[in-house]
Order: C-alpha cells, then sequence, then structure tokens
C-alpha cells in the first residue's frame, strides 16, 4: 500500500512539472513566431484565441489529425524512435531544474552532469532521424547536426566549469544559493554571452540553424517526417531551448533569486522569477533568430573550435588563479 | 584586420545595433493588415471574378459576337448563340473555364458592349474542380451580385479607354 502510495506521489509530482512545461512550450512557441513577426512589422499568429495564444494547440491538433508516412526504405524502428527520443530527452531534463529552495523534482547532487549528459544525448535524436531516414538532405543535416552539437558541448561544458570553479557544487541548488551576493553573469560576463551563443548552436537556433538550413537541406533531418512525429521534433526542439534558457538563468543570472532584496521584489514568489528570467533570455533568443543571417557551416566551425574554446580555457585559468589568489576557494 | 575592426568584433558592435533596431521595430506600427477581417484597398482595374453585366432595364448586354471567345488566350470561354423569338443574336450558352483562365483581362477589353467583366473578387476558392466550371446562370448571378462596383469601376476607368 505504501509502495502504491510513493508511485502515485511521484506520478502526481512528475505530472505537475511535465504539464507545466509542456504548456509553457506551446506558449514558447506562439511567443516566439510573435516576437519574430514584430521584429518584421507583421501581426504573427493572432486569430486563434485572445491574441492568437491558442494557435499552438491548434497546430499540434492539426499534426495530430495528419497522416504518418514512413518511408518503404527507412530503417522503421528507428525512424519511428528518433522523435521520441528528442522529445522524452528534453522532457526528462527538466526533472533537476530548481524552480525554488524546496520545489525541485530531484535534488541530485550533480544536477549540472545531469543536465549536460541530457544535452549532449539530445543530438542522438536528431542523428537517427537523419540516417534511419535513408533519403540525402535528412542525412546531410544530421551529419552537420551532429559535428556542431558536439562542438559546442565542449565550449559549454568549459564554461560550466567557470561556473562550478566559483560554487564547488554540481549541485543546482547550491549553484542559485552561491548567487545570493552577486550573480555570476557579473564577474562571468565573457562566459555568458559565450554560452549565450553556444545555446543558440546546442539547440540549433538560428543564425546556427545548419541541420535545418531550409535553402540547402529542405528541412535537414526533419524533412521525411511527417504528422505526429514531426510535432514530436518540433516540441522537443522547444523544449531544449527551453531548458538552455533555464539553463543560462541559474547558471548565470541567480535562478529563483529576487535582483534586489526589496521590498515589491522579495515577496514575489522565487518560480515566478525563474520563469521570467527564462522568458528574457529566450525573447533574446526570439530577437536573435529575427535579426541575424544564417553562419557558413566552416564559420560556425571555426567560431567554435578556434574562438569560443580557447577563450573560455583561458577564462578557466583566469577564474582559477583570480580565486587562488584572492583565498576565494569555495568549500574552505 | 584594422584595429577598430577587431574591437567592433569583439565587443559586437554591429549585432547590438541590429538588436536595438530590432526592439525599436517591434513597437512601430505594423504594415500588414488583418486580412480576412480588413481588407485592402482594390484598383478598379482588378482583374477578379468574371461577370456578365445587364442593362439597367434586365436584358441580357452580351450579343453573341465571340470576340472574347477568340481573343481568349488560354481559350478558356465556349459560347454557343442563336436567334432569339424577337429576333436578336443572344447566347444560349456561355461558360468560362476558371481553371483555365489566366485573368489576363483580354475578354474585357474585347468586348464591343463591356457584358463581360472582371469584377474586385478575388475570394471565390471552392472544394471541388466542377464549381469552377462557371456557365452563364453563374456568370450573370455574379453581374447582379456586383453591378454597382462593377458600373462604378468602369466609369472611373472610362476616360482612360
Amino acid at each position: 500500500m505504501t509502495e502504491l502510495f510513493i508511485f502515485f506521489e511521484q506520478i502526481y509530482r512528475i505530472m505537475f512539472l511535465l504539464i507545466p512545461v509542456l504548456v509553457s512550450v506551446a506558449m514558447i512557441v506562439w511567443l516566439d513566431r510573435r516576437v519574430w513577426a514584430f521584429v518584421q512589422k507583421r501581426r504573427g499568429p493572432n486569430v486563434v484565441g485572445p491574441f492568437g495564444l491558442f494557435q499552438t494547440l491548434a497546430d499540434a491538433l492539426k499534426y495530430i489529425f495528419k497522416e504518418i508516412i514512413i518511408p518503404a526504405s527507412s530503417n522503421k524502428v528507428i525512424f519511428i524512435l528518433a522523435p521520441i527520443v528528442t522529445m522524452t530527452l528534453a522532457l526528462i531534463a527538466w526533472a533537476v531544474i530548481p524552480f525554488s529552495e524546496s520545489y525541485v523534482l530531484a535534488d541530485i547532487n550533480v544536477g549540472v552532469l545531469y543536465l549536460f549528459a541530457v544535452s549532449s544525448l539530445g543530438v542522438y535524436g536528431i542523428i537517427m532521424g537523419g540516417w534511419a531516414s535513408n533519403s540525402k538532405y535528412p542525412f546531410l543535416g544530421a551529419i552537420r547536426s551532429a559535428a556542431q552539437m558536439v562542438s559546442y558541448e565542449v565550449s559549454i561544458g568549459v564554461i560550466i566549469i567557470n561556473v562550478l570553479l566559483c560554487v564547488g557544487s554540481l549541485n543546482l541548488s547550491d549553484i542559485v544559493l552561491a548567487q545570493e551576493d552577486l550573480w555570476f553573469v557579473i564577474p562571468l560576463f565573457p562566459m555568458f554571452i559565450i554560452f549565450f551563443i553556444s545555446a543558440l548552436a546546442e539547440t540549433n537556433r538560428p543564425p546556427f540553424d545548419l541541420p535545418e538550413a531550409e535553402a540547402e537541406l529542405v528541412a535537414g533531418y526533419q524533412t521525411e517526417y511527417s504528422g505526429m512525429m514531426y510535432a514530436m521534433f518540433w516540441l522537443g526542439e522547444y523544449a531544449n531551448i527551453l531548458l538552455m534558457c533555464a539553463m543560462g538563468s541559474i547558471l548565470f543570472l541567480g535562478g529563483w533569486l529576487s535582483p534586489i532584496d526589496v521590498f515589491p521584489f522579495n515577496v514575489i514568489p522565487a518560480p515566478i522569477w525563474l520563469i521570467l528570467k527564462i522568458l528574457f533570455l529566450f525573447i533574446l533568443f526570439a530577437l536573435i533568430k529575427a535579426i541575424v543571417p544564417r553562419y557558413r557551416y566552416d564559420q560556425l566551425m571555426k567560431l567554435g573550435w578556434k574562438i569560443f574554446l580557447p577563450f573560455s580555457l583561458i577564462y578557466v585559468v583566469l577564474t582559477a588563479s583570480f580565486l587562488m589568489y584572492f583565498d576565494l576557494l569555495p568549500g574552505q | 584586420m584594422s584595429l577598430i575592426r577587431i574591437l567592433k568584433t569583439i565587443f559586437m558592435i554591429d549585432f547590438l545595433t541590429g538588436l536595438i533596431m530590432a526592439i525599436k521595430e517591434i513597437f512601430k506600427p505594423k504594415k500588414t493588415i488583418n486580412y480576412p477581417f480588413e481588407k485592402g484597398v482594390i484598383s478598379p482595374r482588378a482583374r477578379g471574378e468574371h461577370a456578365l453585366r445587364r442593362y439597367p432595364n434586365g436584358e441580357e448586354r452580351c450579343i453573341a459576337c465571340k470576340l472574347c471567345e477568340a481573343v481568349c488566350p488560354a481559350q478558356a470561354i465556349t459560347i454557343e448563340s442563336s436567334e432569339r423569338k424577337d429576333g436578336s443574336r443572344k447566347t444560349t450558352r456561355y461558360d468560362i473555364d476558371m481553371l483555365k483562365c489566366i485573368y489576363c483581362g483580354l475578354c474585357e477589353e474585347s468586348c464591343p458592349v463591356d457584358a463581360i467583366v472582371q469584377g474586385p473578387n478575388f475570394e471565390f476558392a471552392t472544394e471541388t474542380r466542377e464549381e469552377l466550371y462557371y456557365n452563364k446562370e453563374k456568370l450573370l448571378e455574379n453581374g447582379d451580385r456586383w453591378e454597382n462596383i462593377l458600373a462604378a469601376n468602369i466609369n472611373a476607368d472610362s476616360s482612360h479607354r
């Protein structure tokens, strides 16, 4: 009986996290399209529901009713598995995101590693989709995306080392609490910028959306997908973007902490602050999508390996030396 | 690379200028309209859906001269005519295949009595192809429906003819 109770309690907690995440993914797609349209002086989706808020739900319904076409020459098991993997990986990472000091699904002490591992696995969904389609455009898109995500993960890893040096813990809640006096965005500002750009590359957002560069590759690894499977790729992608925004706000923008500890700010509940920070980062993502042209592939690789990686490595040395010299190393 | 260029790259000046410009654009008035709810201005010369007009007394204008049939580059128009009891020549059949039509406006131009005209309506999509094979009744009905606008359009354009 108690086992059953624990089981249902866990299910309830997971649902309490997953449903808001899925709903916010739907809202974020709408926001993305809306911001994009506004920058281009268009109106964007504004018909379905108030301000067009339910547009994504309408789109999702449309995808559900569409036929799923599986190419005859594809590897069917992997073809079907790929969007499921993408979607699952994008959602399970949310387990460790702390929304406040007490509200976190899994308060594990290697939260950052877990996040990093899950986001690295995300590339598998894309490779599987591209390879199993057995078609040239998806394959090229998948190869590009694999190389791109692996390259930028390296610099994200080094950036995270910077943060960890200042915290001395891999627990995400500890990372947020260590920023009570000073958000890491101030001492580690260049790292924040590089993290942000790498996050763009990691989630295949413009200007680094080479895997799905429609002018060259039709739709990259999604070319052969249709119906609900396409929608799952697309939901997974946006859940990943949201996750990267959450990661950025936890590592650099002080997670659930309010910017200043004065009256009107410190009564606002903690999760609201995290959501506001995620939204801020996401609007930046959307603005960048509207204003930048796509990178050429060699430029992308050059940026990743020749600029970001050396720069963040040098910054690790600088941070470590600074902390050693002034005896600020945490955990002593 | 010059020093200024390097500094500009490091501090992402170009990117930030673009970002600020994008944020400014967000608050400017929109250039697009809410299409199904508000519609743009249509020129009196717009070449939309066809219509056969009538004289104010209800008589069909068309005299079955078949100039439009002859001039139609897509051969979308089919006309058959016969003599009516009162001795006037009238069409017994006037079909336009709206799927063949290229909306060039030559039929309207060739018509000596302003009978076949292209109106301002461009929203006549249908669910089947058959509905787009217009016959005489459909075209006359269109003419009755749009007569006010059609007459005004022809009048507005008359000085250029």
